[in-house]
């Protein structure tokens, strides 16, 4: 099996399609010394200090927010009967769909040999990373007792109790935490070689250190690079049907349940194709700023916005198919519950969110058909944003409404969220940016070793080499 | 002559397409100790320096066996032995329940398997390595591509081996201490 593995894709086959997934005129040393003088070199752009200087105001906010929290309890969150859910709940699962891109990007992407993932798949991965954190984050604050989780787990303890296997909720914490995990490893396994070449050219004797360390002695033989590519595609293979167990497992959260508008064999599919759609979206968000401020246009061109704007409304049709079978289902279903809550959804006191919903996610993307859409990096910027915004009202829509009321009128109720609710919120983004900005500054954003095998010299001469 | 305090002999390269030759070369003209470093993975190196297929897949596969019994097992045991408990009649080992969690398991040690097999394999972290104490080792991170045949070869030798080393059009060959 071995024999056949290639190496990640982007050996450059020769490609004319224009525009190129890298610019012309680079070589080994120039794709190596611009991305690790990011790093190295120093002095970081103003954007970069005025954005990590706003993040970490919104840490100190998201810190506020969780000290008051664990002194006063969950009650300072607008969640009651019979909204018991609220911004934790939605707030998750947005969290985790964005988390979903980074290693479809990593996983999928490679094994389908698209070479142009190589220069967005690192710092997707990093922000898969992050945004994992920020969704863990909410279940463990909703606990009431977040110094108890350990209780989820199963472990040998004095009240000779197991967790229940049956629940969505459990497998939901062996999902995520492996997830993490997965995350972690293939990030970490990626940047070993980058990590080895800024231990190499690092000038200054702390980061020699720092760099030395985490590249645990890598080298570069020819027998590691075999293993290495080998592990790589191993868990490129298991990473795959991961993320798409993981949502599958968030939205049996809910699909396990009999509220109305939760009970949908749509919701594993349906929460899929979201989370892509919402992960590239913020791929997007995050990629368009950072090739204009370090000047990485070479690298991340104009190609692969094109290509995550395809995907972007590929999946955001996918989702919209959601969005009429859900509305069909409670019609056809001829259940008065069901029907009643798609009626609720549409006319209630939550329909403007529900039409914002449709206007951001169903109809803002079909703008992508356009090419001069597509190749315009403001509109994608936009349109990117809007699709955020549209995924968190979708969690929004799925959980309020259906909870808010149910089967008997007697315990309807109305949910809104607290200042607490909204500050802990604007403080996970605050933490995401702060993250997303100290791994900038201070890891490659774009893979290195993997943008050496793109550039021309490298195919050229390999191509050679096969002759004899 | 062993020189004792001699690792072998490193001539480096200035493309992928040159070392590959180089590789192939040395492979042919008897020398099986050797091992050579470069910037990016090269497939035709595997063949070119005759190097074994990885046992890595059987690692990863180990460890997704492992995970799977494990997750399927503690389930099991705590829903049917340690404590049953009758929820509505529905059978004490419903397996179907227990799927997701022993995929995710199987995933999770298959991983860990994977990255620690290959971690280990390869011996790292490894503190100290010999190829280091070569200046211009440090651009094999960078653009160059670099052969060492050991010392420890059966045919290595100093002078043969160096001047055999050069006809293959290295810039340059370079002593590695111990």
């Amino acid at each position: 099996m071995s024999e056949s593995i290639e190496r990640p894709p982007g050996e450059g086959r020769g490609r004319v399609t224009p525009p190129p997934i890298i610019e012309p005129g680079h070589t080994f040393a120039s794709v190596t010394d611009k991305i690790s003088a990011i790093v190295l070199g120093g002095r970081q752009p103003l954007f970069w200090v005025l954005g990590f200087f706003v993040a970490f105001l919104l840490v100190l906010v998201f810190l506020t927010a969780v000290s008051y929290l664990f002194a006063k309890g969950v009650g300072i969150w607008g969640v009651n009967q019979p909204v018991g859910w609220g911004f934790d709940i939605i707030n998750f699962v947005w969290w985790i769909g964005i988390g979903h891109a980074g290693t479809l990007i990593s996983a999928i992407l490679l094994l389908l040999r698209q070479d142009w993932r190589t220069s967005i798949n690192r710092f997707a991965e990093a922000m898969t990373l992050f945004a994992v954190a920020c969704a863990l984050l909410y279940p463990l604050m909703h606990l009431g007792r977040p110094w108890l989780f350990y209780w989820l787990i199963p472990y040998p303890n004095s009240m000779a109790l197991w967790p229940q296997w049956r629940s969505p909720l459990i497998w939901d914490v062996f999902a995520v935490s492996t997830y993490a995990t997965v995350s972690f490893l293939f990030w970490f396994v990626g940047l070993l070689p980058d990590l080895a070449t800024l231990r190499d050219r690092a000038t200054k004797k702390p980061a020699q250190i720092l760099y030395g360390m985490l590249a645990m002695g890598w080298r570069g033989s020819a027998l590691h690079w075999h293993r290495y590519e080998t592990a790589y595609l191993l868990l490129a293979g298991l990473a795959t049907p991961l993320v798409i167990s993981v949502h599958t497992v968030v939205s049996l959260d809910f699909a396990t349940s009999i509220i109305p508008g939760w009970h949908a064999t749509i919701f594993p599919p349906y929460f899929v194709a979201g989370a892509i759609y919402a992960g590239f979206a913020m791929v997007l968000i995050l990629a368009i700023p950072l090739r204009a401020v370090y000047g990485l246009q070479d690298f991340i061109t104009m190609r692969h916005l094109q290509n995550m704007a395809k995907i972007l409304l590929a999946t955001g049709l996918i989702v919209g198919y959601g969005y009429v079978i859900e509305a069909f289902f409670a019609w056809y279903s001829g259940n008065p519950y069901e029907g009643y809550m798609i009626l609720n959804r549409m006319k209630g006191p939550y329909a403007p969110m529900y039409w914002s919903l449709l206007l951001c996610n169903l109809a803002a993307p079909q703008l992508l058909w356009f090419k001069r859409v597509r190749s315009s990096p403001p509109m994608l910027f936009v349109i990117s944003l809007i699709v955020s915004i549209g995924m968190w009202i979708e969690r929004y829509v799925i959980v309020v409404t259906s909870l808010h009321r149910d089967f008997l009128p007697s315990s309807w109720g109305m949910y809104s969220g607290t200042i607490w609710d909204w500050s802990t919120f604007v403080g996970t983004i605050g933490l995401f940016l702060a993250l997303m900005f100290l791994f900038i500054r201070f890891l490659p954003m774009i893979s290195i070793f993997e943008m050496r095998t793109l550039v021309p010299e490298a195919a050229v001469e390999a191509e050679a080499g096969k002759k004899k | 002559m062993r020189d004792p305090r001699l690792y072998g002999l490193m001539a480096e390269f200035d493309g992928p397409g040159a070392l590959v030759a180089a590789a192939r070369r040395a492979h042919g003209e008897g020398y099986r100790k050797m091992d050579a470093y470069t910037p990016f993975p090269i497939h035709e190196l595997t063949e070119a320096l005759g190097l074994r297929r990885t046992r890595l897949p059987l690692v990863a596969l180990t460890g997704g066996i492992l995970g799977c019994a494990t997750g399927l097992g503690i389930q099991w045991f705590s829903s049917v032995v340690h404590y049953p408990l009758n929820v509505g009649g529905k059978p004490l080992a419903s397996w179907p329940a227990f799927i997701p969690i022993t995929f995710e398991l199987t995933v999770l040690f298959a991983s860990l398997f994977a990255v620690f097999g290959m971690l280990g394999l390869n011996g790292l972290p490894m503190p100290y390595h010999p190829v280091f104490n070569v200046p211009r080792f440090a651009l094999a991170s960078r653009d160059r591509f670099f052969l060492c045949v050991e010392a420890k070869d059966p045919r290595f030798d100093r002078e043969k081996t160096r001047r055999f080393l050069s006809s293959l059009g290295a810039r340059e060959v370079s002593e590695v201490e111990e």
